[in-house]
Formats: structure tokens, sequence, C-alpha cells
């Protein structure tokens, strides 16, 4: 596979695959300010996302400057309300550093609710203008940057679309692309077979650690990553449910692992831990899927591979969300929102390896600008929640 | 029901359980271990049936790897899930009476 497609160069080096204005509240009491400017444009064009928080939080700055520089962001507009914890000028300043047109919208110095969505709107219709302008550039499967979640598993997930799924990253490493898995919560009872496709011991001394730190968490909280959906749909216990989820890495050689936030620095297969450092607190790591998908993109994913068996339909701002349904029954209900239909595999109708292709070539078209699904249908979930992590030590990273 | 119509699927040799590939309807018969027997219940796609006799303690395998452990001595083509298996990490909360997270065990 040596796909190649026509993606948006930006200043900083990054290649996107969409083109897309970021309105980005600063503030939940920001937000409804921020989504009447949002909702003035065509769906698709300008995203909605933010921080709910008034507290500061390191993770949580960090999050929001790797969104708001995503490759597939061409500009932002931050809304603030003004009295709010966020440093929305220090922010500011790293988009612009990355060559991106940015504007700060403040509530309260700019005239109240109807002048701020009068200016944040100006500001936007704006800043597509000039985005208009971003010089175009070839892009090859190998630029690529995949994440992978699954959510609104069933028994299905882990026999259909999650291997479906692990072949289609197959083939894009193999393509000389990067792929990122995670919800090292979600991979409790694999964390030797997984350390054993470490690139080094090292290395999976320390995907041990990472899972082990992951069933303390969810050991302290008293509640793992576990929905009672999963039990109506088969699914009896963690490890279970986990042995499921495995199977979206696929088979390639491990080379790293992430924290939210952190990109790959090389090509090849990550893990990424999501489970804060330090004594739990907080509460739960991720509150919802939306929560992960906004770390994988958070670590450069240009798109997402989403299994569900239950059927979640959620999609994603910044980034496409594939989805790929497991259940042949829950497609039967619910194709309008999945893009793949894994559960023929189930029905002896398509083997893993095709489907995985299938994936693989779609990825490929999402990444030339064809939009999946939940675009089409105009899902944007996002959220975000208080997190605290330590920098990742040298070995997790390949050389 | 002839078993080549079973719709089962036992995932990897090791396994001591299998998985429907289908929903069956209360009544169905099904036929596992040289055994036919009949569903008690409906059970959905993905459910898991012993594949063999368990006793109790014993690990219960999916994809040839410890899924949990077996909480009583289960029958071959016995329906397997939370009221007679546990995970060896983590409780499973459901909207079950019970079985709620926050509820206290009796």
């Amino acid at each position: 596979m040596n796909g190649g497609f026509q993606a948006f160069a930006r200043q900083d080096g990054g290649k996107g695959i969409r083109n897309l204005v970021a309105v980005v509240y600063l503030i939940e009491c920001a937000r409804h300010v921020a989504q009447r400017i949002t909702g003035r444009f065509e769906e698709g064009r300008v995203h909605l996302f933010g921080w709910s928080g008034c507290y500061p939080n390191a993770y949580g700055a960090e999050m929001m400057e790797r969104l708001c520089t995503h490759p597939n962001v061409g500009a932002t507009l931050l809304v603030s309300l003004g009295c709010e914890g966020f440093d929305r000028e220090r922010l500011a300043r790293r988009i612009e550093a990355s060559g991106r047109p940015v504007e700060v919208l403040v509530i309260q110095m700019d005239g109240g609710t109807r002048a701020g969505i009068e200016k944040g709107t100006a500001c936007v219709r704006d800043m597509l203008e000039k985005i208009e302008a971003v010089p175009r550039v070839a892009m090859e499967t190998r630029e690529l940057i995949a994440g992978t979640i699954c959510g609104g598993s069933d028994a299905t997930s882990g026999i259909t679309a999650n291997p479906a799924m692990g072949a289609a990253f197959d083939l894009l490493i193999e393509a000389g692309g990067t792929g990122i898995f995670e919800e090292t919560g979600e991979l409790i009872g694999c964390e030797h077979i997984m350390s054993e496709r470490a690139a080094n011991p090292a290395l999976g001394e320390e995907i041990v650690k990472a899972v082990s730190k992951a069933a303390r968490f969810y050991d302290t909280l008293g509640h793992g990553s576990f929905s009672p959906g999963n039990a109506e749909g088969g699914l009896t216990t963690q490890e279970e449910k986990s042995l499921g989820a495995y199977a979206k890495s696929g088979d390639s050689t491990i080379r790293g692992l992430l924290k939210p936030g952190v990109k790959p620095s090389a090509p090849g297969l990550y893990l990424l831990d999501m489970i804060p450092d330090g004594e739990p607190r907080f509460g739960f790591p991720n509150i919802n899927d939306t929560a992960e998908i906004m770390e994988l993109i958070a670590c450069g994913s240009h798109l997402i591979l989403f299994s569900t068996g239950r059927g979640s339909v959620v999609g994603s701002v910044i980034a496409p969300v594939i989805k790929v349904c497991g259940n042949p029954e829950t497609y039967a209900r619910m194709a309008g929102d999945m893009d793949i239909n894994a559960g023929r595999i189930l029905e002896g109708h398509a083997s893993v390896r095709e489907v995985g292709g299938e994936i693989h070539g779609l990825m490929e078209k999402v990444a030339a600008g064809q939009p999946t699904l939940s675009e089409t249908l105009g899902h944007q979930e996002a959220v975000l929640s208080y997190k605290t992590f330590e920098p990742l030590g040298p070995d997790c990273f390949p050389h | 029901m002839p078993a080549e119509h079973t719709p089962l699927l036992l995932i990897h040799e090791r396994d001591n359980v299998a998985v429907l590939t289908r929903s069956l309807p209360k009544g169905a018969a099904v036929e596992i271990a040289g055994r036919t027997m009949t569903l008690p219940d409906a059970l959905g796609l993905g459910h898991k049936l012993a594949a063999k006799d368990i006793a109790k303690g014993e690990k219960i395998r999916k994809y040839g790897l410890p899924i949990g452990s077996a909480l009583e001595d289960i029958s071959a083509g016995e329906h397997v899930h939370l009221h007679n298996m546990a995970s060896d990490y983590l409780p499973t909360y459901t909207h079950e009476e019970g079985r709620r997270f926050g509820e206290d065990k009796a």
C-alpha cells in the first residue's frame, strides 16, 4: 500500500487530512457562546470543544495545546469567559507559534453574550477564508497516524471487529504508518502476552507496570472499565473484555509507550498509557469513550478506528471516526451509523483478513477526504477531564 | 438440531466455553459436547455456553486464556455468565438488583 493523497500543509510541518476551524471554550461557562458561534456555520467545517473546569491542570493545558495545533486544525478561536483559571494567553501564544491564525474572545471584555457571538462569528468567517489558502501537499499512507478504540463493546467485538481492526493496523504499519491503541484498563489480564510483543525487554517491563497501574487505579475506585451493556452483550468479566479489546492491536511489534499528548517519535505501533500517575485522584481515568478519542487525537492521530458491538454512535471533533460494527444484529438495526460491517465474519460471509483490508482501504479514502458516516451525521462528541501525569521515561520511546 | 446447525463458535481449542454466533429463543435445541440440551431462556448473540463440564474454582478459558473462575460446578451446555463465574481481577456491575455499583452486598 503506497496510497497517496492531497493533504493540508501546516507551517509547523504537520500534514492534515482535514482543514477546519476550532472554536474552543476555556470553561463550561463560555460554552454556550462558543456553541452559538459554531452553529452559525455549515456542519463539518467548524468544530467545537473545550475544557470545562475552572481550576488549572497541567494535563488539561497540554491536551488543549495539542488539540489546537493538531494537523487537521487550520485556525482557532478561543472563547474565554474572562475570570476562569485557564491560561488563555499562553495557549494563544502556542497556537500562534505553530503558524495558525488564532483569536481570543473574552466574553466579559467583549460585550457579553450577544456581542460575543457576533464578534466570534466574524472571526470564524474570516478564519475560514484564510485557511482556504493553506497550501496542499502530497501525503502518503506511511505518514498517517491512526488511533484505535472500542466502545459499546459486546462479545462480538473481540471476535470480529477488533481482530479486523488489528488486521487493518498490521497493514498500516506494514505500509510504514503509525498506529496507537489504548485503554490499559481494558488490557488487564493481557499484560504478559502484550509485553512479549515489546520491541525490547525494558519496554516490556514498562507495559506490565502500566497495566498494573491501571488495575490498581480501578481497584481503588472500585469499578473497572466495564459497563452494564457489556454484560448484557455476553461479556462477563474485565479480563474477557480485555482479551477482546487487545485484538485490535494486531500482531506488530510494540515500538513504544505513549502518554496523552505525546506524539510517536517514529512510525510503528504504540500503546497509549492513559491512566494517571501517582495516587488515584480526580476520579475515573477516562469518563467515557470520547475522552479516550480526544487523547488519541492529542497524540497526533489523523483518524480513529472505533469498533462497537452494542452500537455506539459517537464521532469526534478534529479527526474522522471510522465505525466498525462487530455485531450483525446491531448492524441490521443501525447501518446508517456503521462504516464497516464486521459482523459478516460471524455469519461466515467474510474473513477477518478481508474485513481488515476493507478497513485499510477505507482509511485511505477517508484520509483523501471522503467523509465517514459520523462526520456526515454531524457527530462531534468531545470531553476532557482532570488528570495528572509524570513525564515519560526514555525507555518508553523508540531510540 | 444437527451439530452443524448449532450456532456455536469455539474460539480456541483450549477453551471450555463456546460463543453463540446467533441469538436463540427459549427452548432452542443446542448440541454441545455430544449432548443435546434445550435452552431454558432466550440467549443473545455472543453469550457463552460451557463446552464441557467445569468444576467450581476452575478457570474459564476463552481465546485460549483465562477470563475468570467458575463460582460453582457448571455442566456442559449451561449458560456461563455472571451467575456462575467471576473475574479474577475486578467485580462486574450491571443494572440488575444485587449487582449494581455502590449497592451493599447482602
